[in-house]
């Protein structure tokens, strides 16, 4: 057997095995004979370890062979050659891919294992594995994407799993309502990332990424576009980065995403889900290279975020909030270091964060008996005065200062106030202007909907 | 023409037509519904055996064995060719399906007497390609949703106004067609009122309102089957596309996209699931006219995908829709009802459907909304960026109706709520339709490319290459050219006429 070949069998089992995982808990359940706790917890583990050996076993020939890209053909997923028109599944490990591919199986294989115990006998356990396995899937596929369009697939197999864990806990309204307004946010990322997809191929004919950042292996491609066209694209991605990783101005997601159980808050929005903008910003990071402005916003951007999630962080009154909003702070941070080109430390310090805060999300629901021990062992209460950067503010900018950290910069209300409320009174306006022209031409007096209430059908329905 | 080797389409048409006056004159509506679910049955099998038959012929174009309306009127009558192959199909399973899904609760309500003379309406409309034939049916096919709405003391004068409108344009525009009219010498005034025609069929904005005003008033199941199987498209691509230019075809195309917008907002702001349905389906029919007006290979490819893919995702949400309703009645989107726990199977329909429609990855959408986004940016650079802006909001809307009527609360009922089993077989089929589209979307693609290049091909009147030799250049089909012998060891040269619709657009001009 070739080396290529041997690449060839590994990397298929590392993007198939979260892909039969769903299968697998997913064909059961369409026929309602869904499989035992027991088995779903099993049959997770044997999936993320098949792809975590042979992830790792992919790291490992590519040290020892000094390989630094390797590419895992699947060909044409759907082809119009006449038209040139290709929908290429491609996969590429190499020093970026592969270490957030091994990311991704480490701490869902460890999220997976505290959630079996966790949700045991829950109502949704098997809906949480079902996601879960849809979730690893998305992941897996946008760290190993090697076109943009097979990292859009993953991308939104991510949003939709993210959002409907959110709303894990959908017998109350506020989770729903949060999950929702998490989807909204990421439909609105996607769409740009989408329109980023279709810039890239009218510039490019393609949408490869070694057709945009140049054939050589990353991080040290050169962006085969000139600056314009970077700063466009760029943009539109950099759009999609901030929705995905809850930058600013979309970080009001970030506490509303905490409401799903605390497993999927950790390994979602603490750990792999925040981070996925900034790994779309590392994937296109010779565009940075090539405009000098796009490197500007990606700085300016990360400055905001950090600054947001550091203040927003600081006057939560609930641990897993405050552990959110300081995941942004970190998110901003390597924004920056993107921004300024340090990508081996962006790529470092995203892995280093990610895993800490597993960690402190898996442990916060033990956080009160955390303190007690720590102020025991110590003996004494933990300080709760104001830090030595807290002292530095005035007095009278302080309680402002408070105020629009608890308001999280007021990012929520304005997007309410000025799109949310005018799209929603433009088109009942619509829905008016309708009303009249059906009862004008129609000379009905009222829809029948208006008197819609639960149950309130005749009795002619049930006779 | 080449022959299929049975009368398909004449029993596509015959047997629901029987079908629709023997259940007619059951009084037992229990037994009815029976009977009306075998009748859905046999001509969804004959539909479907159109469907195999035609593509073993590898043409353009086939018609009917023992043609007997050719024998009666000597003339093809009924020709079915890619275009319509896969809708005869699509519109049998719409009819099968709604059928099946039809639960006690609404049997008293919905008149399957009707239903069946509809399907034979449909089915009729989508095997003829002659104008005239097409609009008498297209005319036809109104009168049942009047009659039930008439039967039910619904007000059907918006109604009466609107399909009367549609129906005097369909005629008088086909009245000034010109015997030699064609891309290249369009008659204008002909081509506006058959698009306006084929636009108010389709619910183009402004002239949307009667649908919602359908929805308001017929049986759900009624309303659901007039719009789904996108007669108006149909028309647009029967009647118009031969004639009208580019240029007024993608200034259509620009209203349309304005209507998926507008549609997709709508239904952000509605308060109750029809409604809201209403506006999902309009907002994806007009994406499919876009996708058919913008007159590229690769848009009309995508619109064609989008087609069958809009029909079965959008069958499911409705029927979906239905399903719940016929347990806890008309549903308001201004509350939760948390029915998740009561039916899982169907939440998981309801979201499943909802995302193929809006062509999520993995699901039957998927590539033909792709398609259809590049051939739109690619004939409209800015404008066309309004069709992922449509998706977008498409995708915020099913995602709220979804929380809306399956989640948010616990749902207290006194009785199982579970699924009947004909619901089950339902969700099955279109479950293995949506992912197993979804996952092996190639062969669909190729068909509806080979569909969309003959169209082109017919519209553009000039010689042009078969697709389907460029696509499979090894396949049996190229033998068939290259050895003059078919694999049943016919001549070929009936073969040769077999692409006589295609051939004869590609070198008559």
């Amino acid at each position: 057997m070739t080396l290529d070949n041997l690449f060839q069998i590994l990397g298929v089992i590392v993007v198939a095995s979260p892909a039969i995982l769903l299968a697998v808990l997913g064909l059961p359940m369409l026929v309602s004979r869904p499989l035992s706790e027991e088995s779903q917890s099993n049959f997770t583990k044997l999936a993320v370890l098949a792809g975590l050996f042979s992830a790792l076993t992919i790291l490992g020939l590519m040290l020892a062979f000094d390989s630094r890209h390797v590419v895992i053909e699947l060909g044409n997923w759907v082809e119009i050659h006449q038209e040139d028109f290709h929908f290429h599944l491609k996969f590429v490990f190499d020093r970026l891919s592969v270490p957030f591919a091994i990311l991704s199986f480490v701490l869902c294989g460890t999220v997976g294992a505290f959630a079996s115990i966790y949700l045991h006998r829950e109502a949704g356990y098997r809906r949480f594995f079902l996601l879960y396995a849809l979730f690893l899937l998305g992941m897996i596929v946008s760290s190993l994407a090697g076109t943009i369009e097979t990292l859009f697939l993953g991308w939104e197999l991510v949003g939709l799993s993210s959002a409907l864990l959110i709303a894990y806990f959908h017998e109350r309204p506020g989770p729903v309502r949060n999950g929702h307004r998490v989807w909204t946010v990421y439909r609105f990322a996607d769409a740009a990332f989408l329109i980023a997809a279709l810039t890239l191929h009218h510039l490019t004919g393609a949408g490869d990424f070694d057709g945009l950042m140049g054939t050589g292996p990353w991080p040290e491609g050169q962006a085969a576009t000139d600056s314009w066209h970077a700063l466009i694209v760029g943009l539109l991605l950099l759009v999609a980065a901030a929705g995905k990783s809850g930058m600013v101005p979309f970080s009001g997601w970030l506490p509303r995403a905490m409401e799903g159980p605390t497993p999927s808050s950790a390994v979602f929005y603490g750990a792999l889900s925040v981070h996925l903008g900034t790994f779309l910003l590392l994937r296109v990071s010779p565009l940075l290279e090539a405009s000098w402005a796009l490197s500007a916003a990606v700085i300016v951007l990360g400055l905001v975020s950090a600054v947001m999630g550091t203040l927003a962080s600081r006057v939560q009154n609930d641990v897993k909030n405050a552990l959110a909003f300081a995941s942004l702070t970190q998110v901003g941070i390597i924004t920056v270091e993107i921004g300024c080109g340090l990508r081996y430390i962006a790529l470092i310090h995203m892995i280093g964060h990610a895993c800490l805060r597993t960690l402190q999300l898996l442990r916060a629901p033990s956080l009160l008996k955390d303190y007690q021990s720590l102020e025991n062992a110590i003996g004494e209460r933990l300080s709760t005065g104001p830090t030595f950067w807290e002292r530095q503010v005035p007095e009278a900018q302080r309680s402002w200062l408070y105020r629009f950290s608890l308001e999280r910069g007021y990012l929520d209300g304005f997007l309410n106030e000025y799109i949310v409320r005018p799209f929603v009174r433009l088109f009942r306006w619509c829905d008016q202007q309708e009303r009249r022209w059906t009862r004008f031409a129609g000379g009905s007096e009222h829809r029948e909907s208006d008197n819609v209430t639960v149950y309130g059908d005749s009795l002619e329905d049930v006779v | 023409m080449p022959e299929m080797h049975l009368p398909w389409l004449e029993l596509s048409v015959l047997i629901p037509l029987l079908g629709a006056l023997w259940v007619g004159c059951l009084r037992n509506r229990d037994v009815a519904r029976r009977h009306a679910i075998v009748v859905c049955a046999l001509t969804f099998l004959c539909a479907a055996g159109e469907w195999i038959d035609f593509n073993s012929l590898h043409t353009f174009e086939a018609h009917d064995h023992w043609d007997v309306l050719d024998a009666v009127f000597h003339k093809d009558v009924f020709v079915v060719d890619e275009l319509s192959a896969p809708l005869l199909p699509l519109g049998a399973m719409l009819y099968l399906m709604t059928v099946l899904t039809t639960l006690r609760t609404k049997v008293n309500r919905f008149s399957f007497g009707w239903t069946l003379f509809s399907e034979a309406v449909l089915l009729a409309t989508l095997s003829c390609r002659d104008p005239w034939l097409i609009i008498a049916l297209l005319a036809i096919a109104t009168v049942p949703p009047w009659i039930e709405m008439r039967v039910r003391r619904q007000a059907t004068r918006f109604y009466c106004l609107h399909m009367g409108v549609f129906v005097a344009l369909l005629v008088a525009g086909q009245a000034l067609v010109p015997e030699d009219a064609s891309a290249l010498n369009p008659p204008v005034i002909a081509g506006c009122l058959l698009s306006a025609a084929a636009l108010l069929r389709s619910g183009v904005t402004p002239l949307h309102c009667w649908i919602t005003d359908l929805f308001e008033k017929a049986t759900f199941g009624t309303a659901l089957l007039f719009v789904t199987p996108m007669t108006g498209a149909y028309a647009v691509i029967r009647l118009v596309l031969p004639i009208a230019p580019d240029w007024a075809l993608q200034s259509i195309g620009i209203v349309s996209l304005f209507t998926a917008v507008y549609a997709a907002g709508m239904a952000l702001v509605q308060h109750e699931a029809r409604r809201f349905f209403c506006y999902v389906f309009l907002s994806h029919s007009s994406l499919v006219l876009v996708g058919l007006e913008m007159v590229t290979p690769i848009g009309l490819t995508g619109a064609l995908c989008v087609w069958l893919s809009v029909g079965i995702s959008l069958l499911g949400f409705g029927l979906t829709l239905r399903s719940v309703e016929a347990r806890t009645g008309r549903l308001s989107l201004n509350t939760f009802h948390g029915m998740y726990e009561h039916t899982p199977i169907l939440a998981g329909l309801f979201l499943l459907t909802g995302l193929a429609s809006i062509g999520f990855p993995g699901t039957v959408g998927f590539v033909g909304t792709e398609l259809l986004v590049e051939g739109a940016v690619g004939v409209y650079p800015l404008v066309g960026l309004a069709v992922v802006l449509a998706g977008m909001l498409n995708g915020v809307a099913v995602v709220l109706a979804y929380f809306r009527v399956f989640t948010g609360t616990r749902h207290a009922a006194s009785i199982s709520m579970n699924c009947r089993i004909s619901e089950r077989v339902t969700i099955l089929i279109l479950t293995a339709l949506i992912l197993g589209g979804g996952l092996y979307p190639q062969p669909g693609v190729s068909s509806r490319y080979h569909a969309a290049a003959a169209l082109m091909a017919h519209r553009e009147g000039k010689t042009t290459r078969d697709p389907a030799s460029d696509e499979h250049p090894g396949d049996e089909h190229s033998q068939h050219d290259a050895t003059g012998h078919d694999a049943t060891g016919h001549d070929a040269s009936n073969h040769d006429v077999n692409h006589d619709g295609l051939d004869a657009a590609s070198t008559q001009h």
